[in-house]
């Protein structure tokens, strides 16, 4: 047993665990606090698979906005400071069966991709060995990664469309989002 | 390789112990790990001690800012222990959890501030080659450990059970949520001028100092900063007379105390963090690389002592600001910062970016630094050019012709000199 | 696991002992008499009337949404900066491009008056 191998599973159960405990404690404001240390083990993942910048967006975004996003979110529709809603409605079953099966499909499409049954498992944690973004071969290796992905937002050759298209995605959400939280000129004081 | 006293003298004044103890013993990884410890502890115990001096300076100089003079019976005439005999009294009162309270929430909240106040130090540039990590995203670390430590303020408010605590929480992270805006855009430009998100690199692409490059962006950060730690003049959150006390309300003790220590630590690192960005950190005309003699690297305990120097003086800054300028209503510090700051560094983020795009690269330092400091000027003018405008619109809309400008006054004095022309000309 | 990340680990395990230090001091050494007046939550000095529930304004759930579009665009701006050396006239061009696309957002969160604070 590897140092990694030892944080990868102390990692991994953190993950699952407060991601179990956040689809089925009662209390909302704690399944909120679970989500965010749901997040904190990915990030920790992330740390792992030596993609410390991913480590710190996630940090950054997920933990530090989209989570205090929800909980207002929550706060504003629900009376939080009473919440005891029952975890589960009559829809659980269907909705399991459903996790299952997209578990398994996304399983059976990375082993088909990466070819993983075939080796052992290892490949599961360690850092790739070559560190060449893929199918960026047009561009000149950059020793740093995260510079090299900066080049390729940019790059013609690389990701620049995706990269505009996430602006236009990201006006759209902004401007959906107050659309439907905002209330109307002509209604005052709701 | 023996221990030898000489070379481990010279790594002591070199600030390198670790790394001449790796030589002695052997680069394994084991030995790693225990220096990683070490330079933990040190850097947390640092933290933790320094914010005694801190509050004993700060009363200290707010003091005599207000021609008081501030604790001195404890300790001397100084009242230099002033400090930890508050320390003892919060640890000698009474651990009182409100009924209630949310256990797990209310216990977590001040750790988390405190824990996530300490680990932005591990990316802080003390001297060449003395760092905690050098990490390659080392201020976007800084920016995603401040961003998730908003979470432990809604902890507390929350935990507390408590509504004023809730509703200070939620101002608090609607403050702290807004100024994280221009600060990440302001960062953004010393990022770019270094072409690296590291603060070392940061610091070595300063030989111009940054704030002498971009004043624009260093004042954003400033103000950002200020609002980030919750100084004043943006500290409702916390003031006593706000709101009583926000979102910490219902903390007593040290519980109370973790909130005011991490605030310290806090304000202290963004001093830091202000130096390293824009002022050169530890640098100053090279002589942080003097080596003298054999070997003898002293210049890595000079440029300690210049960035402590640096970091103390915007320290000083920080308490000097709070010792004169009144707080800021909530919709003030909000309006000010989505209308006027976010769309400033928006557009001073832009200017930058195009600036060093065009100007040719063999232009040279200083040619390029002063564009780079002429289009920072012109931008600022600009801001407050339209500041002024807005302001005098909303000053006439609301008060009518009771708060005239000069330039109004003088039109109506011409008024008057008309009139008595008139006058005199009919008297005639 | 690289070295410079071992060093964060380190740090996370071991920084909550400082914090912890003085606070289990604290509950070791306090006086314990509990009672139910010193446990009542805050309420100027009266009795809390009501539950503990506030009103909650969607302003604030304005300023936490486009705070999360900013953060995003954060995210791509840091990378690309970091690259600046590498980059053309046209790459400039791009940029410019997706930040007014995303200061859009803020001038039509303006216009519509979503970030009064009332």
């Amino acid at each position: 047993m590897t140092t990694d191998q030892v944080i990868f599973i102390i990692l991994s159960v953190i993950t699952l665990g407060t991601a179990l405990l956040v689809v089925t404690l009662r209390n909302l404001f704690h399944a909120a606090l679970a989500l965010m240390a749901t997040f904190l083990g990915v990030a920790g993942l992330y740390v792992m698979l030596d993609a410390g910048f991913l480590a710190a967006a996630q940090l950054l975004v997920y933990i530090g906005a989209i989570s205090i996003l929800l909980i207002f979110a929550i706060m504003m529709t629900r009376r939080l400071m009473s919440a005891d809603e029952p975890a589960f409605n009559s829809q659980v079953w269907a909705a399991l069966v459903t996790a299952v099966v997209g578990f398994l499909v996304v399983l059976w499409a990375i082993l088909r991709l990466t070819g993983l049954g075939t080796e052992d498992l290892s490949i599961l944690w360690r850092a790739p060995v070559d560190s060449k973004p893929i199918g960026l071969d047009v561009l000149p290796y950059i020793q740093n990664s995260v510079a090299a992905m900066g080049q390729a937002f940019v790059d013609p050759n690389g990701f620049v469309l995706p990269f505009e298209i996430a602006s236009v995605l990201l006006l759209a959400g902004l401007v959906g989002a107050i659309i439907v939280a905002w209330p109307k000129a002509e209604d005052e004081e709701s | 390789m023996s221990f030898d006293i000489v070379e481990f003298l010279k790594s002591l004044v070199s600030l390198n112990v670790a790394e001449y103890l790796k030589t002695v013993v052997g680069d394994q990884a084991w030995v790693n790990f225990v220096s990683d410890v070490i330079g933990v502890v040190i850097i947390s115990t640092f933290c933790l001690l320094i914010v005694i001096f801190l509050i004993w300076l700060e009363r200290k100089v707010i003091a005599r800012m207000q021609d008081r003079i501030g604790p001195n019976r404890v300790g001397g005439r100084y009242g230099l222990l002033q400090t930890v005999a508050d320390v003892i009294k919060l640890l000698i009162k009474e651990d009182i959890t409100p009924a209630g309270a949310d256990k797990l929430a209310y216990w977590l909240a001040p750790f988390l501030t405190v824990i996530a106040a300490l680990l932005i130090w591990a990316v802080m540039p003390f001297a060449p080659g003395v760092i905690g990590v050098d990490l390659d995203i080392g201020v976007f670390y800084v920016l995603a450990i401040s961003s998730a430590s908003v979470v432990a303020l809604l902890l507390a408010g929350w935990g507390s059970n408590n509504k004023y605590a809730l509703l200070g929480a939620f101002r608090a992270v609607a403050q702290l949520v807004s100024y994280e805006v221009p600060m990440i855009l302001s960062l953004l430009v010393p990022i770019l001028l270094a072409r690296s998100m590291s603060t070392v690199d940061i610091v070595e692409a300063q030989t111009v100092p940054f704030i002498f490059v971009v004043p624009l962006a260093a004042v954003i950060f400033m103000i950002s900063a200020l609002a980030e730690t919750g100084r004043t003049p943006f500290d409702l959150l916390e003031a006593e007379s706000e709101i009583v006390s926000g979102f910490h309300v219902e903390y007593g003790g040290m519980k109370f105390g973790m909130f005011f220590l991490a605030e310290f630590i806090s304000t202290l690192f963004m001093s830091g963090f202000f130096t390293t960005m824009f002022l050169g950190g530890y640098r100053l005309f090279g002589l942080e690389n003097l080596v003298i003699g054999d070997g003898w690297a002293i210049g890595r305990l000079l440029g300690l002592i210049i960035f402590f120097v640096k970091m103390f003086a915007v320290y000083f800054l920080f308490i000097w600001i709070r010792a004169t300028w009144p707080r800021v209503r909530v919709d003030q510090i909000l309006n000010f910062n989505w209308k006027f700051l976010v769309p400033l560094s928006l557009v001073l983020i832009l200017a930058i970016a195009v600036l060093d795009k065009v100007i040719p690269a063999d232009a040279g330092i200083y040619a390029r630094s002063s564009i780079l400091l002429l289009a920072n000027l012109l931008i600022a003018m600009f801001a407050i050019e339209i500041m002024r405008t807005v302001a005098r619109r909303k000053r006439k809309e609301s008060s009518g012709d009771a708060a005239m400008t000069i330039d109004e006054s003088e039109h109506n004095d011409v008024h008057d000199a008309h009139d008595s022309h008139h006058e005199v000309a009919a008297a005639h | 696991m690289s070295q410079e990340w071992q060093f964060i680990a380190i740090f996370i395990v071991l920084a909550p002992i400082f914090p912890a230090a003085p606070v289990i001091l604290n509950h070791l050494l306090g006086p314990r008499k509990p009672n139910p007046i010193k446990q009542q939550t805050y309420e100027c000095g009266i009795e809390t009337v009501g539950d503990s529930w506030v009103q909650f304004k969607v302003q604030y759930y304005i300023y936490a949404l486009v705070f999360v579009i900013f953060d995003i665009e954060a995210v791509f701006l840091f990378p690309i900066a970091a690259a600046f050396d590498q980059l053309t006239l046209f790459a400039i061009v791009e940029i410019v491009i997706f930040v007014v696309l995303l200061s859009m957002g803020l001038a039509y969160a303006w216009g519509r008056g979503a970030l009064e604070w009332i």
